[in-house]
């Protein structure tokens, strides 16, 4: 008799966990930009979140994806209905600081877990950091302190600097002069969202800088590329991944062409998982994925790996679950700093030309288990 | 600070109100003489640069796509003032404002459905990328310099098919006393179409122009539309040489602002402070300077006495 009940509380027993672990419906929110200027970055993010999803053949997820259009208002109301009428319990999905700025906050502080796949302003890292916020893609300023290290390496003396003025273009100029020795020729903030960069560009000409480094995401930098080419200055370019990603290389054609930038990850990198993305992100979609299309993958294999372990409704050990980050990075190695966002290599990459195709190759590390600079100042 | 420097910007604000003054002479005419406010002016900067995009993609010529944009951009113009802007002249500019309103939601949502969310891209033509070297070994990119040319040969035209024809006086004569005109035999309704669809070809014209320089994307206009506005609440409405006058302001301020503003705040702060302060008020200063001009002269630099 005994051993019966013994038998049926395990049985039981297991039962509960298999339901923790798999049966109960997950809902996530995913808040992006999937028009203007900035929807490339949006739609990469959405197809390897996708992606991964699809391969994990888990179907108690339910993904809501909703567009932004780049707007902080639209954002904000996006998230209160997803909180409120959808009853999500995990978002992710922002693209910009500033719309991340105004939706983190307050959705981390009802208890919604958040995910970021791209933004990760420098506020969210430091004083104002959350258990429940995780950013899986990097600190703002991590991608920008790789180039200023790499143009002190390669010898530059003057460069000139520019980013949008919104919370990743300040975040951008603070982490590459963090890293950069030598003088600057200029330092310019622009408007976000500007597609005339003429003022910006004379300025370059008349500073008699060696060097341009330059942060400016989607649609600004692709117009920024076309007329820096059209200007006949001669000086070398430079910049963050996100300012020559497989997302707008196609538009910006060979002016890109030998141009150095930094990446957390890289098409080339070689690790299975990587191998695997590139491989099947080119076949769902017919175009090779950008770096956003990394994170978004890596952001969703994230969540399933927690979910694997961890029920969303218990909160402490699904945070625990999230935290471990047990899941195959395409970046090769991953894992969370105390402030839950990544420690991870940078490289340096160049703009080739494959097959016809301008992609990246990675021609160096920048950095190696890169923290950012503000997880002191983050108390959980 | 070099002269070539500033001579460079100064050139660059000059191209910025150029372009602006295509879009607000459109505005200005049909604000002036129908006395309507278009808001949906931008949708029709946005159709011409579609147009110049979808047809230079097909055609592979620049030049076909020009033409497609001022076609298209005009065709739209006289369609929607036929349907829609035809049954406003008579009501309020409330009415006015909700209509057009309703056709921006329209032309983007039908922009969105016809070519995807994602901006185009138009190339430069060949014949006028890169850059030429002025006078004074000032290096300027030739694209920009022909559309600050091509910018006051339009208005020139303008000015003469306003001051010099017959179909100018009628819309000069239209503005003044639409019923007095009526009774002399024009036909008021032939002409308003008219003026509508110049202006939208001016406006089409322009977004074909900017696009290459930058991209063609849904909700383009608007922020043109905007400054077109500024422009025209400055120059005095309904006024040709005001709308003139009023762009380079608008354009030459913005660029110097943008330009001027970092570096006098870097004498007297630290520069990373300077650029981000420079930088805020840099945007807001065309408003400013509207705000003293219309302090003194609330009609506009150039008001026209109705």
């Amino acid at each position: 008799m005994k051993r019966i009940l013994a038998a049926a509380l395990m049985m039981g027993c297991a039962l509960i966990a298999a339901n923790a672990a798999t049966a109960e419906p997950v809902k996530i929110g995913m808040i992006t930009t999937l028009s203007g200027g900035g929807a490339g970055l949006g739609v990469d993010v959405r197809d390897g979140f996708m992606l991964a999803l699809k391969q994990s053949g888990n179907k108690d997820v339910t993904v809501l994806v909703e567009d932004d259009a780049q707007k902080p208002e639209l954002a904000v109301q996006i998230a209160d209905k997803m909180i409120q009428s959808d009853k999500v319990q995990i978002l992710t999905g922002i693209i910009w600081s500033n719309l991340a700025m105004a939706v983190v906050p307050n959705a981390v502080g009802q208890d919604i877990f958040y995910l970021s796949p791209n933004a990760g302003p420098s506020a969210l890292a430091g004083a104002k950091c959350n258990k429940n916020y995780f950013n899986v893609a990097w600190q703002n300023d991590n991608l920008h302190e790789a180039m200023g290290n790499y143009a002190t390496e390669a010898g530059y003396k003057k460069t000139f600097i520019l980013a949008p003025n919104y919370p990743a273009g300040t975040d951008a100029l603070t982490g590459f002069k963090r890293f950069y020795k030598g003088e600057l020729g200029g330092e310019l903030f622009t408007k976000l969202g500007q597609t005339d960069y003429a003022a910006e560009i004379a300025q370059i000409r008349a500073s008699g800088a060696d060097s341009v480094f330059f942060f400016l995401p989607g649609g600004m930098g692709i117009a920024f590329m076309k007329q820096y080419a059209q200007s006949g200055i001669k000086i070398p370019v430079m910049g963050p991944g996100f300012s020559f990603d497989q997302d707008v290389l196609g538009a910006i054609g060979d002016a890109a062409l030998g141009v150095k930038n930094s990446s957390q990850w890289s098409k080339d990198l070689d690790n299975e998982a990587n191998k695997k993305f590139v491989e099947t992100f080119k076949a769902e979609y017919k175009r090779l994925p950008s770096l956003y299309a990394s994170q978004g993958y890596d952001t969703a294999n994230l969540v399933l790996a927690a979910l694997g372990k961890a029920s969303v409704m218990d909160a402490d050990a699904f945070r625990a679950a999230l935290k471990a980050a047990d899941f195959q990075s395409v970046r090769g190695k991953f894992k969370f700093g105390p402030n839950n966002h990544p420690i991870q290599d940078i490289y340096v990459r160049e703009v080739v030309k494959e097959e016809g195709t301008l992609t990246n190759k990675i021609i160096g590390v920048s950095f190696k288990d890169h923290q950012d600079a503000y997880a002191a100042e983050c108390k959980m | 600070m070099s002269l070539a420097l500033f001579v460079e910007q100064v050139l660059n604000g000059v191209q910025f109100g150029v372009t602006l003054f295509l879009m607000a002479a459109g505005l200005t005419l049909v604000f002036g003489v129908m006395g309507l406010i278009n808001l949906a002016h931008g949708s029709l900067y946005m159709v011409g640069a579609f147009a110049c995009a979808a047809v230079a993609a097909w055609s592979g010529s620049f030049w076909l796509g020009l033409a497609a944009s001022i076609a298209a951009a005009a065709a739209a113009g006289a369609v929607v003032e036929w349907v829609v802007i035809r049954r406003l002249y008579d009501r309020d500019h409330l009415d006015q404002v909700l209509a057009t309103f309703a056709l921006i939601l329209i032309f983007s949502e039908a922009m969105r459905w016809l070519f995807g969310p994602f901006p185009l891209y138009l190339d430069m033509p060949g014949l006028l990328s890169g850059s030429v070297t002025l006078p004074g070994g000032i290096e300027y990119p030739l694209y920009r310099l022909t559309i600050i040319l091509v910018g006051i040969a339009v208005a020139a035209g303008l000015h003469l098919l306003i001051a010099r024809t017959r179909i100018g006086m009628r819309i000069r004569a239209g503005a003044s006393d639409r019923e007095m005109v009526a009774a002399l035999g024009v036909d008021i309704a032939t002409l308003y179409t008219i003026i509508f669809a110049l202006g939208a070809a001016l406006a089409g014209f322009a977004g074909a122009l900017v696009g290459v320089n930058q991209s063609v994307q849904v909700g383009m206009g608007e922020p043109v539309l905007i400054l077109a506005f500024v422009v025209i609440v400055i120059g005095g409405i309904g006024s040709l040489k005001g709308a003139l006058v009023g762009s380079l302001l608008v354009g030459v301020t913005d660029t110097m602002g943008r330009f001027l503003l970092p570096q006098i705040f870097s004498l007297v702060m630290d520069p990373s402070q300077a650029t981000t302060v420079g930088a805020a008020l840099a945007s807001m200063l065309i408003y400013i300077v509207m705000a003293l001009i219309l302090a003194f002269r609330p009609r506009g630099l150039f008001a026209v006495t109705s």
